[in-house]
């Protein structure tokens, strides 16, 4: 899963830097992810992992590191099973 | 600038809002056209606008902003690369002309005669209407190559349109907003916001009306605009000077404070001086918005209006 997120992130983030250079914990938003490039990422993590992220969901903290991501993916592909 | 947050729900300030506007009506300070958000403006009411006008350039002279002056329609070319699609696709307007040829007239002519639809043979033009007055500058402020180190500072005013018709006289689809525009360095925008931030509030305490601040987001549509809205609120990009009009509650938005970040220099391409990607912020001042707290809180007769407010808006 985490190098499924990595490679979603270096398709829509549109950061200046590679995502296998940065570190599971480090900050998406320092790293450049913008208001509108987190929105692709988002629906591009909805497409890849089969999910969607509920309402209360949709905010910065939800995609603030790969580590972040992550644990939203869990969370949400445990409730659907 | 922008509105506030949604629709009411409950009832009651559905029905505080419509008595407001029918009174507007009966005093003949606004004057009904059939369509809700579409309105006449009598004397009593520009009388008011234009005061409030002058006001807020007392409080910005100082600042020496250059003004450009746009018409309330926009490039549409320029207007689908500002992005305004993705975000508020709901609220846009656009201006569509009949092109057709003699036989396509008598087609639209007939179906206007039967009282069908006639408007699907209308084509798009080349102008939207504006959305917000600081739309049409960005792209003219890039043609003008990098800032220079000071950053630029602009003075507009447009009328505006918004597709969201509703009974309540400060939601109108075509309204007047003044705006002062910043582009230059993140330091030098921010600045400019906080000093915005205080001289509305100082600004609008002399006019006698109840305010409050508050952090605030733009209407973005859908679900993608729910992240939008959440991520505005999170990093504090908006504020509005909020004034009770028909509601406590759900006071209206008639300022606002907005920081776009690099978001319109990144999109049109404006450099600073040493060539960083500019900074853009905005106040926003929504004029009928501000005529109406105005007319709500000192009655419909402005010359029963407080003296001191009198003296504020109509300085002897
Ligand atoms: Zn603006």
């Amino acid at each position: 899963m985490n190098d499924k997120i990595r490679d979603i992130l270096d398709q829509t983030a549109k950061l200046p830097v590679k995502a296998a250079t940065l570190s599971d914990d480090a900050d998406l938003h320092e790293a450049g992810l913008t208001s509108f490039a987190s929105v692709q990422l988002m629906l591009a993590l909805e497409d890849a992992f089969d999910i969607e992220f509920p309402e209360q969901m949709l905010n910065r903290r939800t995609f603030a590191s790969i580590k972040a991501i992550q644990s939203a993916i869990a969370e949400l592909t445990q409730t659907a099973a | 600038m922008s509105v506030a947050a949604s629709a009411p729900a409950s009832t009651s300030p559905v029905s505080a809002q419509e008595a407001y506007l029918d009174e507007l009506f009966d005093k003949g300070i606004l004057l009904d056209t059939g369509v809700d958000g579409l309105y006449g403006r009598s004397d009593v009411f520009e009388d008011v606008i234009q005061a409030f006008d002058r006001l807020i350039t007392r409080y910005g002279a100082q600042d020496r902003a250059t003004p450009i002056h746009f018409p309330p329609g926009i490039s549409r070319p320029l207007f689908e690369k500002s992005g305004y699609m993705k975000s508020f696709p709901q609220l846009a307007g656009t201006v569509h002309s009949f092109m057709g040829g003699e036989a396509d007239h008598c087609t639209l002519l007939a179906e206007l005669e039967a009282g069908q639809d006639w408007t699907g043979q209308q084509t798009a033009t080349d102008i939207v209407l504006t959305p917000a007055a600081c739309y049409p500058l960005y792209p003219t402020v890039a043609k003008r190559g990098p800032l220079p180190v000071d950053g630029r500072l602009y003075d507009l005013q447009s009328y505006c349109f918004r597709h969201e018709p509703s009974k309540d006289p400060a939601r109108m689809q075509m309204f007047r907003m003044r705006e002062y525009v910043r582009i230059g360095s993140p330091e030098q925008v921010q600045a400019f916001r906080e000093t915005w931030l205080e001289r509305g509030q100082a600004m609008m305490g002399s006019l006698g009306v109840p305010l409050k601040v508050d952090l605030a987001n733009d209407p973005f549509f859908g679900r993608a605009g729910r992240m939008l809205a959440n991520n505005q609120r999170d990093t504090g990009l908006k504020f509005e000077l909020l004034i009770p009009v028909t509601s406590e509650e759900k006071p209206t938005a008639c300022l606002s404070f907005n920081y776009h970040q690099d978001h319109f220099g990144s999109l049109w391409n404006i450099p600073t001086s040493n060539g960083d990607v500019a900074h853009t912020a905005c106040v926003g001042f929504g004029m009928e918005r501000v005529a109406l707290a105005l007319f709500k809180h000192h009655g419909t007769d402005t010359a029963q209006w407080p003296q001191a407010v009198r003296q504020v808006l109509w300085p002897k």
